[in-house]
């Protein structure tokens, strides 16, 4: 098992499990207390149209797709903050057109061979160096930023209208916070896919959530769970020559699971 | 100083055209126990968020402490009504109380000594202060209302405003917040906004009914007037009797003719 680390593609593999984790569990734990998680799906799959419009242009990926989910973003923090009542249908309307308006735009472009299976599920197994290094300035900003405004954050997350008449700028921080979900999305689906992504950025935090008696510990426990989650993920997937994305999120929903019926007895 | 706690002038308020308030004259003075009765629908909780600032009246004007609402915010101690969203939410007991004490200028994680100082000390004045490194999510429904009245005192307000404090409490915890409430109004207005006339306890020292306009009792009673506002029926016909057990009752004073 530890020839497993012989291989360049598996220590980069690692290395990107580890930093995609750190990354899910600061906003995995923000999306799952805030009850946004329907917004970062909508917004994860909206990003495809991100990918579309820049094959379209012929403009590099990255920075269009980025430019892109922040505007889906801005549009969703919009639609949710405040009047939540038909927000979900905006953010479900928004979710398909995003995907679609990528997918027409793939067909327009001529030459190119349509990826959505790679957008989907990622490739783990070729991540180069230099993604790595872009997760890891990604994981120190969110870092960076979710320490500066930590109060700020919980007091949202725990009681929005409370931490407005408090004068903590609300509004603001949903906004701030919707970004990082687009910007985080984006770099990591590059790595590991779309259904990983939600999978990371749901299952940890609802694990870590439990008994817990602080955000951050909420934080770095979700992290914890991934980093787990994606390391035996990895290791078998290389035992059984199984799709690395899947066994990753079959570990986490097995434990899941698991945890769901050890919870139900207890109770 | 001694502004109103509470003035509003010819506040009206409605939702696309459906009026919620009409025509709502009102002044209490600061150092009062108000009790803001009436039928769920009635305009209770409108009321409250324009006290709050968090709504525009669509004509007349609210004052709070002599203030606008948006200004008088930080002066007023609010609690909103407990729900069972956000059971889980994973935070200690003393770290809710201290958002009471937030302001726009907290940053990183880390609260001043004088801010957990007086966040202990609230939790102190509500009784809960042994339950402080406890996971918010492990406390009964009292025990819970009662950090959040310490999350609202520990911003030092002169006025507390309590939505429903007592629904999600079993009748002994409602009792022992009662008493609380009447100690905590000794020192400042409290404001508490009910469905249940049952919280008219001996500390309350007016009465305010909304039914789409406010009655102002300045006496801790419901006059069959009010009673009949409330819930639709004529002040000498009232098909509703009043029937609760356990507390001296003084609800149903004779009707007086007004001046």
């Amino acid at each position: 098992m530890i020839d497993i680390l012989s291989y360049d593609f598996m220590r980069n593999a690692l290395m990107a499990g580890l930093l995609a984790s750190v990354a899910c569990g600061i906003i995995g734990t923000l999306v799952v207390v805030n009850r946004v998680v329907f917004v970062a799906g909508g917004i994860s799959h909206a990003a495809y149209g991100g990918v579309g419009l820049a094959f379209f242009l012929g403009l590099p990926v990255l920075p269009v797709t980025v430019a892109f989910s922040l505007g889906v973003a801005a549009l969703m923090a919009k639609v949710t903050f405040g009047k939540r009542e038909r927000a979900d249908t905006v953010v479900g309307v928004l979710w398909a057109a995003g995907m679609a308006f990528g997918i027409i735009l793939m067909d327009l472009t001529h030459g190119y061979n349509v990826d959505l299976m790679s957008f989907l599920f990622g490739s783990i197994l070729s991540v180069p160096q230099s993604d790595l290094w872009l997760m890891a300035g990604l994981d120190t900003l969110l870092v960076a930023v979710v320490a500066f405004a930590y109060r700020g954050f919980l007091a949202m997350s725990f009681d929005p209208e409370f931490a407005g008449l408090r004068g903590v700028p609300v509004k603001l921080l949903h906004l701030a916070m919707l970004c990082m979900i687009a910007v985080s999305i984006v770099m990591i689906i590059r790595v590991v896919g779309l259904i990983l992504v939600i999978a990371l950025l749901t299952i940890p935090p609802y694990l870590a959530e439990r008994g817990g008696r602080s955000l951050g510990g909420m934080m770095t426990a979700s992290a914890l769970y991934s980093v787990l989650f994606c390391l035996s993920g990895l290791a078998l997937s290389y035992a059984f020559d199984l799709t690395s994305g899947a066994s990753i999120i079959a570990v986490a929903t097995v434990w899941f699971f698991a945890s769901q019926g050890l919870k139900g007895r207890r109770a | 100083m001694n502004e109103p706690a509470i003035e509003l002038k010819g506040l009206s308020f409605g939702y696309d055209g459906s009026p919620v308030l009409e025509g709502v004259n009102l002044s209490v003075p600061q150092g009062e126990y108000l009790a803001v009765l009436g039928p769920n629908g009635g305009g209770k909780t409108t009321l409250l968020k324009l006290l709050l600032g968090l709504e525009q009246p669509t004509a007349g004007t609210v004052r709070v402490l002599g203030q606008e609402p948006s200004q008088a915010s930080r002066l007023v101690g609010y609690m909103p009504q407990l729900t069972s969203q956000g059971r889980d939410f994973p935070i200690s007991v003393l770290q809710t109380a201290l958002l009471g004490r937030l302001n726009s200028r907290s940053w990183w994680p880390r609260w001043p000594r004088r801010d957990r100082d007086k966040a202990m000390e609230c939790l102190e004045r509500v009784g809960v202060e042994h339950l402080a490194d406890k996971p918010l999510s492990d406390l009964s429904g009292g025990q819970r209302q009662r950090v959040f009245i310490a999350r609202a005192l520990a911003g030092e307000p002169r006025m507390l405003l309590l939505d429903e404090p007592t629904a999600s409490v079993d009748p002994e915890g409602r009792a022992s917040l009662q008493e609380l409430l009447g100690e905590l109004a000794k020192t400042l207005t409290v404001v508490l906004v009910s469905h249940d006339l049952s919280v008219i306890s001996r500390h309350v020292s007016c009465v305010a009914c909304v039914n789409r306009t406010v009655h102002f009792h300045p006496r801790p009673e419901v006059t069959p007037e009010m009673f009949g506002m409330m819930y639709q029926c004529g002040p000498h016909s009232c098909p509703v009797e009043m029937i609760a057990h356990g507390i001296p009752h003084r609800v149903l004073a004779p009707h007086e003719v007004k001046p």
